[in-house]
């Protein structure tokens, strides 16, 4: 089924006047910059899930908060769809353009407007980079924890936007613990407060509401968040093991012993390899499975848990243990990890990455499952995970220019993230649905609760003019979508509900 | 089998217990008559928002734990059971709500906790009862027993309606299952007494606040800061040793927690405000008590509801009343863009109006 905006199965989108909404906003706001040539538009046809593109009927770029407002006014009044991007890193489509709606670009809302050291926070900007705001805390000595591994592109409305996470996520949280306030414009155009510089808010929790939902309730123009002190010292362990189910093990092993590490990543042999070539990160090729396993803190406290791990997966079966020796060595494991995307991208010549979550208990069977469908596809799996907090990234290997190979590659990603379901999991971590995985939504969700997030949206947003499309599949899109697999004859998981 | 399920089990979805069938034919019956229900555990949070009328929807024989797996530090636990229980069951595995939510003389009930979102003196430095939220099983304001969020720790999936619950005081649909996250209880813990003026105590906390330090309490009393420390052995003791002071007994902030600290014996209205981290000293009217590092501020006062919250508000906080009876309006009122927002969102998730209505704000 075709990831683009069907109104068929989508919903009907209101017609528009194109050129009667470019005068009216040429008149309202003559300093605000509109785009609408084709070669102009082009470039912001896709965000970071590129196989997927649209051209948007407007691009508008406005740099102040009364622009913002006075855009939504006159969209909510004709009636026009508005999709929200921020640095465009996304990785599910998640600001996919719409033909017949405005792309608002937040990218030039890229003041940090305050680092408060004693106060502990930071209020910024949402097209601010993530990067940027623990650089600017850097001189204090704080930092802002979630690191997604885009962290130097994207920015943090789309943070927000999707509740990214990052491979500090077990011990530190994901955007929803480290953001304390966010100022939005509603599609009327009013600017609403969410959360507050207090430790809580008065009334509903909409600041929890709003992490994740997709640019579908509000449009995000302000982010205070949480600094934390940096940690006195990070020292990575790399354990080596010849079966990934024991590396899967040794992760349960040091959580058991009552160590919460600050990262924990697991990468498979393809991935170890793809790495090992792109970073030269010392790497062991010859391991089924490697554990990077992350201890910070104060000194004495990280010495002590360095033995504990070292002791726990020496019992786990590990064949090799290395403990980074300096702060350079530390940085090049990461490295690989880090750029573990990339590295596979080296491989092959198009990849695909998943973003599933399972309890980790399920960790062995999964990847069975994975090798599996691999293997039915006919397409190679690199598996990178975030071992601690069970985000697994099955990244699939493919040619787009080989006749029918992606979607070969979009069936068996689809076929991994509902078996992620099947074991008790989530289709998406911290990648999000968007339009990526739209369909698989009505794998790990009824129809009652669809309506139940869909009545969500209508308490902020009742004509649907925010973003339509991502996130919640109607559930025409559903029906449709459990009727092609019964066709198909190949239904892996009988006892999944779909309608 | 039952009713609810009317739909067929999901892989790993369990099967509906005979006490949660009993709430949902209530809350049916409810919605078929159009009757206002009262949602309640162990009844312990009756001093935190409005009272209301209602018939009286009683979770607790809905409990126990439906599964707790300590290697995945998630715990699915049923809303009536009591949180004594809960702690309890994860203390055997070493492990702990680091939330810290109040056990009220072992009455609260893990419902109630999410409802009202009440958490410890550690909040400030490991995260509020939301935080720890990760999936929730609801019936909804159509009567139907749905999921949301999961046993994961990572789930993006759908908007956030289980973090949404925390704090929702049953408004947007009864809670019959909530999943935590959990977390190994610290290797080691300090306890100390500081004889210092309350300005001092702040100006620390301000400055410790930026530096790597164990510190999960800091409550200033009787004229005294009192820190808790928690951690490793090497930096709780080393903290300690640097920051000095008397040693504390660690029963201190279980008396916080429980409001059995002679403070809240004070026959004044108890207001609480949450401020801003960083929140200078300020004359209160009234006695005062400083928790989470200062972020917190209760006071014991006859002063109008009217000015405390006037007060709250230019301080960047809110103010909330936590003795009946005071004022009409004990959560502090919403700006009205924000209050509209409110009422549509329980509009669509309890078109009936039939859960816990009024018991934040009149006509919500």
């Amino acid at each position: 089924m075709n990831l683009l905006y069907d109104e068929q199965l989508d919903g009907e989108l209101p017609a528009v006047d194109r050129e009667a909404l470019i005068d009216d906003l040429k008149q309202a706001l003559p300093e605000l910059e509109v785009l609408h040539k084709r070669e102009d538009l082009q470039p912001y046809e896709c965000d970071g899930l590129s196989a997927y593109r649209t051209l948007p009927m407007l691009v508008v770029l406005p740099e102040t908060l009364e622009q913002v407002q006075t855009l939504m006014k006159i969209c909510n009044q004709r009636k026009v769809p508005v999709v929200a991007r921020g640095a465009g890193t996304g990785l599910s489509g998640g600001a996919l353009p719409l033909e017949k709606g405005v792309l608002l670009v937040m990218a030039r809302f890229n003041r940090i407007l305050e680092v408060n050291p004693e106060g502990r926070f930071a209020r910024v900007q949402p097209g601010v980079r993530n990067l940027a705001i623990s650089e600017a805390a850097a001189p204090h000595k704080l930092y802002y924890a979630p690191d997604p591994s885009s962290q130097i592109a994207c920015s943090i409305g789309g943070n927000v936007a999707e509740n990214a996470g990052g491979v500090h996520c077990l011990k530190y949280g994901l955007t929803v613990h480290n953001v304390m306030k966010v100022e939005i414009i509603t599609v009327e155009g009013e600017r609403m407060t969410l959360g507050a510089d207090s430790l809580d808010a008065p009334g509903f929790d909409l600041l929890a509401l709003f992490m994740g939902s997709e640019g579908m309730l509000g449009i995000v123009v302000e982010v205070t968040v949480k600094l934390l002190p940096a940690p006195q010292v990070a020292k990575v362990l790399m354990a080596s093991f010849d079966d990934v189910g024991k590396a899967g093990q040794a992760v349960g092993d040091i959580i058991s012993a009552g160590i919460i590490p600050g990262g924990l990543e697991m990468m498979d042999n393809l991935a170890i390899r793809a790495a090992e070539d792109f970073i030269h990160a010392g790497y062991p090729v010859d391991a089924e499975a490697i554990l990077l396993c992350e201890l910070d803190g104060v000194e004495a406290d990280v010495h002590a848990e360095c033995d504990r791990v070292k002791a726990v997966l020496e019992k786990s079966g590990a064949t090799e243990i290395s403990l980074a020796k300096d702060d350079e060595e530390r940085k090049r494991f990461w490295a690989g990890r880090k750029n573990a995307f990339p590295a596979v991208g080296r491989i092959s010549p198009d990849y695909y990455c998943m973003d599933g979550t399972i309890p980790r208990r399920e960790l062995p069977g999964v990847l069975q499952g994975i090798a599996d469908l691999s293997k039915e596809y006919g397409l190679r799996v690199a598996n990178v995970f975030h071992a601690g907090d069970g985000n697994m990234h099955p990244l699939i290997l493919f040619d787009a220019n080989q006749e029918g190979e992606l979607e070969r590659a979009e069936a068996l990603g689809g076929k991994i993230l509902e078996l992620c379901v099947a074991v008790g999991g989530s289709i998406t971590g911290e990648h999000g649905v968007g339009r990526e995985k739209i369909n698989q939504m009505c794998s790990q969700f009824n129809d009652d609760e669809l309506e139940t997030f869909h009545a969500v949206k209508a308490a902020f947003d009742p004509d649907r003019l925010l973003n339509p499309g991502k996130n919640i599949p109607t559930l025409h899109r559903c029906a449709e979508f459990g009727a092609m697999h019964i066709h198909n004859g190949e239904l892996p998981f009988p006892e999944l509900e779909r309608f | 089998m039952s009713a609810t399920q009317e739909k067929p089990q999901r892989p790993g979805e369990r099967a509906v217990t005979a006490t949660e069938q009993a709430l949902v034919e209530q809350v049916r019956a409810a919605l078929a008559s159009q009757t206002p229900l009262k949602i309640q555990g162990g009844n312990t949070k009756a001093f935190m928002g409005r009272p209301i009328e209602g018939q009286l929807l009683d979770t607790r024989e809905h409990r126990g734990l439906v599964s707790y797996d300590p290697t995945e530090l998630v715990v699915t636990v049923r809303t009536g059971t009591p949180l004594v229980e809960l702690l309890a069951a994860l203390d055997e595995q070493g492990q702990t709500l680091p939330c810290e939510p109040p056990v009220f003389d072992g009455q609260a009930t893990v419902g109630g906790m999410l409802g009202s979102g009440l958490a410890g003196p550690r909040r400030p430095w490991v995260g509020s009862i939301r935080d720890f939220v990760l999936g929730t099983k609801v019936i909804t304001g159509q009567g139907r027993l749905l999921r949301f969020g999961g046993e994961v720790m990572k789930n993006v999936a759908g908007y956030d309606l289980s973090r949404l619950m925390a704090g929702s005081f049953g408004l947007l649909g009864v809670v019959t299952e909530v999943s935590m996250k959990v977390l190994p209880k610290p290797v080691a813990s300090a306890h100390l007494d500081l004889q210092i003026p309350a300005e001092k105590a702040l100006q620390k906390l301000a400055e410790w606040g930026q530096q790597p330090l164990p510190i999960t309490g800091a409550c200033y009393s009787d004229n005294s800061l009192k820190l808790r420390l928690e951690g490793g052995e090497g930096s709780v003791s080393s903290a300690a040793d640097r920051m000095g002071g008397e040693r504390l007994d660690a029963s201190f902030w279980t008396q916080l927690n429980e409001r059995q600290l002679p403070f809240f014996a004070d026959e004044r209205p108890l207001w609480r405000l949450s401020l801003p981290t960083n929140t200078p000293l300020v004359d209160l009217p009234g006695t005062s008590l400083l928790d989470w590092g200062g972020c917190q501020r209760w006071l014991k006062s006859d002063a109008p509801a009217e000015e405390i919250q006037k007060l709250a508000t230019s301080l960047g906080g809110h103010a909330s009343c936590q003795t009946p009876g005071v004022t009409a309006t004990p959560l502090q009122p919403l700006p009205p863009l924000l209050a509209r927002y409110h009422q549509q969102l329980k509009a669509q998730l309890d078109p009936k109006g039939i859960f816990n209505s009024g018991r934040t704000y009149p006509g919500l």
